[in-house]
């Protein structure tokens, strides 16, 4: 293989993996703009979403498409059902028990799993199969529709936030929840609303992510979740174009350290680079200072 | 029977006793202004009617509804807006956004007339209609404020410091704007700290002390009177 078909395929891995890394950054992205929470139970939304589609096929030998809305009506469901019965109580609480609760919600959720599924990997045959030969290279199916699927999602939630009524709701809560209550706006139908637009999107990602590997297990969420989690950060928490900018720049700078043969040492330079934006800006690349209210 | 009936109410922040047996009224058609010093508690009247706080103890009714433990995005419903203290326009959306949202409880198909009368009301906003609101000068942003509550068409204006910041030319515009409401007929409640020009816009005034109301009288008394002149308007 020449250097510039090698190029490309880590540059098409790059996307992929950016896709779900970007996919699961906007629902902490969205959700740290609205209530300001670290939402640490969101990367197990994603684990909940794969079994969900992993059982679906596997064990009800359900058509992929079906499994795949299961998936997110599944996730979806979770997330705003953990919403209301976990984060609703502490609305006016200190922003720290919120955190703590969204912690204990993410144990709570790996080690049902377990108890559930149990705590070995469970593994399927591929999604999808084959992919389209270019000159020297192959670009597989899964990646193509990986990225087609993502960048979908990502056009429907920027005009969803940009043009719809819910859309604005969100944007007025996120920016003074005060004053959008006395334009009528309610809190909690809008907030309920942006966990289910994040855990839709999470579940979408957790399907992307079992296109690419064929497996689910309890704590597959975690490093998934963290890795997004660093993209919301990198590309400035609570801007859903920054989520994106930063979940496809997470998955490229992955692929470049594998390319250059330190792939052992690429969740480090993840980090690594994360600390470096962070001391040049720290409110992520597009990330806008938060402004005082008078 | 008053439009707004506010009665022996009693607001606490934590322990912080901060409006004490407060009552009065305001009628259809009439600008009524609360007036009072820092931290008398005014702002916390307000909140407290536009249902973002909530009473201990008494009772607020509006058109013989009873506002008790009504969430505030249900009460803009019942035609009360609020005009914040401070404006909070929201600054990352566009001045026509935030109209949109002023009639977030408004039907569809009424938004564009609302819209056209408020661009009337205020030329300038029309002008900078696609623009952020951060970008807009104070006078813009509290017009953009005054705006986006009439956008729900309320029965009862509520504005809290209309005048705050704002230099004396400005000052002058949104004392002309509230004349303008009153002769169209709104309905007004005015918390002011400048009480000379909130007097003598007004019909009628309360002065608020430490969480009570120590006087009320008309516009007209209320700045002749000597204790106010003393306390408020500077000897
Ligand atoms: N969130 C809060 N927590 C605790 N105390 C508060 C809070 N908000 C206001 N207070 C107190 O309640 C009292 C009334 O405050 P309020 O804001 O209603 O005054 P105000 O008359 O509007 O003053 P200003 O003219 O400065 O706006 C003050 O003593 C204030 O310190
Ligand atoms: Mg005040």
């Amino acid at each position: 293989m020449d250097w510039l078909s090698l190029a490309f395929s880590q540059i098409v891995n790059g996307l992929q993996a950016g896709s779900v890394y970007a996919l699961v950054a906007l629902g902490y992205s969205m959700v740290y703009g609205i209530i300001l929470l670290l939402n640490f139970a969101h990367g197990d939304i994603i684990m909940v979403g794969a079994y969900t589609a992993f059982y679906a096929m596997t064990a009800f030998h359900l058509h992929p498409v079906v499994s795949v809305v299961l998936a997110v009506l599944v996730s979806t469901a979770l997330g705003v059902f953990v919403e209301k019965v976990a984060y609703t109580p502490l609305r006016s609480a200190p922003r720290l028990s919120l955190l703590i609760t969204a912690i204990g919600i993410s144990f709570l959720l790996e080690n049902g799993a377990q108890l559930l599924f149990g705590a070995d990997t469970k593994s399927m045959d591929p999604m999808v199969r084959g992919g389209i030969r270019l000159g020297t290279t192959t670009v597989s199916f899964a990646a193509i529709i990986t990225i087609i699927v993502s960048v979908i999602a990502m056009a429907a939630l920027s005009l969803l936030v940009r043009r719809t009524k819910l859309g604005k709701a969100m944007r007025a809560v996120s920016e003074d929840m005060g004053a959008a209550q006395l334009m009528g706006i309610s809190l909690n139908k809008t907030i309920s609303f942006t966990f289910a637009v994040g855990s839709a999107l999470a579940g979408i990602g957790s399907v992307l992510y079992l296109c690419a590997y064929p497996q689910a297990s309890p704590t597959m969420g975690s490093m998934l979740g963290l890795k997004a989690f660093v993209a919301a950060v990198l590309g400035g928490i609570g801007s859903i174009p920054g989520a994106m900018l930063g979940g496809f720049a997470i998955g490229l700078l992955e692929a470049i350290v594998s390319a250059v043969g330190l792939s052992e040492w690429k969740d480090g330079v993840v980090f690594a680079v994360l600390i470096v934006v962070l001391l040049v800006k720290p409110t992520g690349i597009l990330g806008k200072k938060i402004t005082e209210k008078v | 029977m008053a439009l707004l009936q506010v009665d022996h109410i009693n607001v606490f922040y934590g322990a912080i006793h901060a409006i004490k047996d407060v009552s009065f009224h305001v009628d259809e058609g009439e600008v009524v202004t609360l007036i009072g010093a820092n931290g008398a508690g005014k702002s916390t009247t307000l909140k407290t009617i536009s249902g973002l706080l909530h009473a201990k103890s008494g009772k607020i009714t509006f058109e013989d509804k009873d506002l008790k433990g009504m969430p505030a995005h249900s009460v803009v419903s019942h035609g009360i807006a609020q005009v914040p203290e401070g404006r909070r326009v929201f600054l990352r959306m566009t001045v026509e956004e935030n109209l949109e949202m002023g009639a977030y409880t408004q039907p569809r198909a009424s938004i564009q007339t609302a819209m056209k009368d408020v661009f009337q009301r205020f030329p300038r906003l029309e002008e900078r209609r696609s623009q952020i609101a951060g970008t807009l000068s104070g006078g813009e942003q509290q017009m953009l404020a005054m705006g986006r509550a009439l956008m729900s068409h309320p029965k009862l204006l509520m504005l809290d410091e209309p005048s705050m910041g704002l230099a004396p030319l400005l000052v002058e515009q949104i004392f002309d704007i509230v004349r303008e409401l009153h002769r169209a007929g709104t309905t007004i409640l005015l918390v002011e700290q400048n009480a000379r020009a909130a007097l003598s816009v007004a019909d009628r005034g309360y002065v608020l002390e430490t969480g009570r109301i120590v006087t009320s009288g008309t516009g007209q008394e209320l700045l002749a009177s000597d204790v106010i002149k003393k306390a408020y308007l500077g000897g």
